[in-house]
């Protein structure tokens, strides 16, 4: 990679107390409620969460393509959210997206040749040659044949090709940083671990930071270099992968590990692990969100919402009585 | 097993014509369940695992063509008249599906599509089915059962949907329950306490269910025994702990090690299965599984191994060179 991608000593990602709400009929959706992160360079930041807490909009927030109503959004040092036009495009060609459904997120009339150059030539790559050469290189890359795909459509495609397709498209440009929403969620086991394993390398072979979106905890673990667990719009724990598995602090992510079924019949489910549902958007509970749920919760939860705060190295949680490093 | 056998499928197989041809989606499986028993069957998209349980259900594409027999409870509903047919289905014979936004009425209320089903099965009069829909939602662990009787499904979250739908189909007291991915809709969390109600109303009734999921996770501690469907085909099966412990089909073997496991090290490499499942509307000749088996030989790309034992009557495999067996299975 060029020296100047690996010189800042800065995290390559910074998202410093971002608000994210949507207007529905007159009432708010809280989605994200003041989320602060980090991704360093060459990093796997795993964001996990269950349905409608807030991690696609936080995903989609930091690429400006849903624009917060408060809170920075800094890439390499630069706040995304004052920039417009054709800064933020600039900016845009570091950074990709790749979502959960990879057919629905190709256009079913075009040749699978001119979807992964579009980008280019928004770009501006003007000569059709070097295009050609860059999309075959990039379909290669990705393990499909570039002769054999180029000129088809997506419909002769099974998913787990279109996810590879879509990863082709985010690689084109050479980005620094990819959110990756739910890539693998919506293919079967079998094509799920080929897609991982090529995000994997990908990763290493085009020096890439990843923001890696998804519900299932396994799955982050097998790619994150640290994780971060998301409730109802907001943070309550992250910390490194292996450490926040093995050692949670937070009651919340210990639910979500427990509720993981456990492909052993001799690891018998833990009953009735998860109490409730979350509570909606719409009026989140006061002090920490979690309460509701949460075991461990008193009268200070409902009062005082929970900062994060160090539990063990590099690790935090948002719990005033966390299972670990509580005092 | 030493209960009675109360569903039997007997060389069940399903056709659908299609503009590229016939697709076999369920080839020649047989498969039995005792009264009160669980079986899990496993398989990927496209297996073959929801055209099998709509088969059971005789819910099937209306161009699609049955063959072969499913017996339940003594009679063939393959050859059961349509009227006798609707009195069995939703009361001995009840299903609870993915989506529970698509199996509940829109337009009515909670409480009328659960008095409807008990007037229709069980006679009962109008009173008496309310007080018993409410018992029901209570039972499946909806809170203010009496007030959700007067919501309808989109007042609801999915979890709770999914709690209706299971209050329905466990509402006449079905001797068979088959749930056909009745958690891939939900999270996590919600998942669990599904499952859980499903484990806590089979044994209390002492109901027999079908779990059928993608998902090997889902099937290990909550099923007696687990069938695994690949192509269309019952591969392997097997009492679930003999299942995981000493799996035969290389295909079982692949599909859990290709799950990510929540304590491995960050970055493990998974043992991915290259390629993808033949074109069902393009059968091969040999083993479906061949072409993308680490153990296959020339035999297994010539010849389909048919489902048979070797050490243990209760395992069977479909398989010319099963893991962690010295000899091939006895026909």
């Amino acid at each position: 990679m060029d020296a100047e991608r690996s010189a800042g000593r800065a995290p390559l990602l910074e998202v410093q107390n971002l608000v994210v709400e949507y207007s529905v009929g007159g009432r708010t959706i809280h989605a994200v409620s003041g989320v602060s992160l980090e991704v360093e360079r060459g990093e796997t930041l795993g964001l996990v969460g269950e349905s409608g807490c807030g991690k696609s909009t936080l995903g989609r927030a930091v690429l400006q393509l849903r624009r917060p109503q408060s809170g920075r959004v800094l890439f390499d040092g630069q706040d995304l959210t004052a920039m417009q036009g054709e800064a933020l495009r600039k900016m845009r060609r570091r950074v990709q997206l790749i979502f959960q459904d990879p057919i629905a997120s190709l256009n079913p009339r075009r040749r699978i040749g001119d979807i992964i150059a579009e980008p280019l030539v928004i770009a501006g790559v003007k000569d059709q040659k070097r295009r050609e050469q860059l999309v075959h290189e990039v379909l290669s890359a990705v393990g499909l044949d570039p002769q054999l795909v180029a000129g088809r459509l997506p419909h002769e495609f099974s998913g787990g090709q279109c996810q590879r397709i879509c990863i082709a498209r985010a690689l084109v440009l050479n980005p620094e940083f990819i959110v990756c929403d739910e890539p693998v969620s919506a293919l079967d086991v079998s094509i799920r671990a080929q897609i991982l394993n090529l995000l994997e390398d990908m990763k290493a072979r085009f020096g890439l930071t990843l923001l890696f979106i998804a519900h299932d905890l396994a799955v982050v673990k097998a790619v994150s270099d640290r994780v971060a667990v998301m409730y109802l719009g907001r943070l309550c724990e992250v910390g490194p992968s292996e450490q926040l598995f093995a050692h949670p602090a937070h009651p919340y992510t210990a639910l979500l590990i427990e509720a993981i079924p456990v492909p052993d019949p001799d690891v018998r489910p833990a009953e009735s692990v998860a109490v409730g549902e979350p509570p909606s958007p719409m009026a989140p509970p006061s002090g920490c969100r979690f309460r509701t749920r949460c075991p461990r919760a008193d009268q200070r939860c409902s009062e005082e919402m929970p900062e994060l705060r160090e539990v063990g190295p590099q690790q935090f949680a948002a719990c005033h009585h966390p299972l670990i490093g509580a005092g | 097993m030493s209960e009675p056998v109360l569903l039997s499928l007997e060389d069940v197989a399903v056709d659908l014509p299609t503009p590229r041809g016939n697709l076999r989606a369920v080839d020649r499986v047989d498969l039995t369940i005792g009264a009160g028993r669980t079986l899990g069957i496993v398989g990927e998209s496209g297996c073959g695992k929801t055209m099998l349980s709509r088969s059971i259900l005789q819910l099937l594409p209306k161009k699609a063509k049955l063959s072969g027999r499913v017996i339940f409870d003594g009679q063939d509903l393959a050859r059961l008249d349509p009227e006798r047919l609707r009195k069995l289905r939703g009361k001995s014979l009840a299903v609870v599906f993915q989506d529970p936004m698509t199996s509940l009425n829109p337009v009515l209320t909670i409480g009328t599509q659960l008095i409807e089903t008990l007037q229709e099965h069980l006679e009962l009069d109008g009173q008496a089915a309310r007080i018993r829909s409410a018992e029901l939602l209570a039972a499946v662990g909806i809170p203010a059962a009496e007030q959700r009787l007067a919501q309808y499904p989109h007042q609801l979250s999915g979890g709770m949907r999914q709690r209706v739908a299971i209050a329905i189909a466990l509402s006449c007291e079905p001797k068979l329950l088959i749930a056909d991915e009745p958690t891939t809709a939900l999270d996590v969390t919600i998942q669990a306490q599904i499952l859980d109600l499903l484990a806590r109303e089979q044994r209390r009734r002492h109901m027999a269910m079908i779990l059928i999921t993608h998902d090997l996770g889902v099937v290990a501690g909550r099923t007696d025994e687990v069938a695994v469907m690949y192509a269309g085909r019952v591969v392997e099966r097997a009492p679930t702990p003999r299942l995981f412990k000493n799996m035969h089909m290389p295909y079982t073997e692949a599909l859990l090690a290709a799950i990510p496991k929540i304590d491995a090290a960050p970055h493990t490499p998974l043992p991915a299965i290259s390629g993808r499942p033949p074109d069902p509307t393009r059968p091969i000749p040999g083993c479906s599984f061949s072409p993308r088996c680490h153990y296959a030989s020339s035999l297994c790309h010539r010849e389909k191994p048919l489902l048979g034992t070797a050490e243990s009557p209760d395992h069977q495999f479909a398989c010319f060179h099963p893991i962690s067996l010295a000899a091939g299975i006895e026909a």
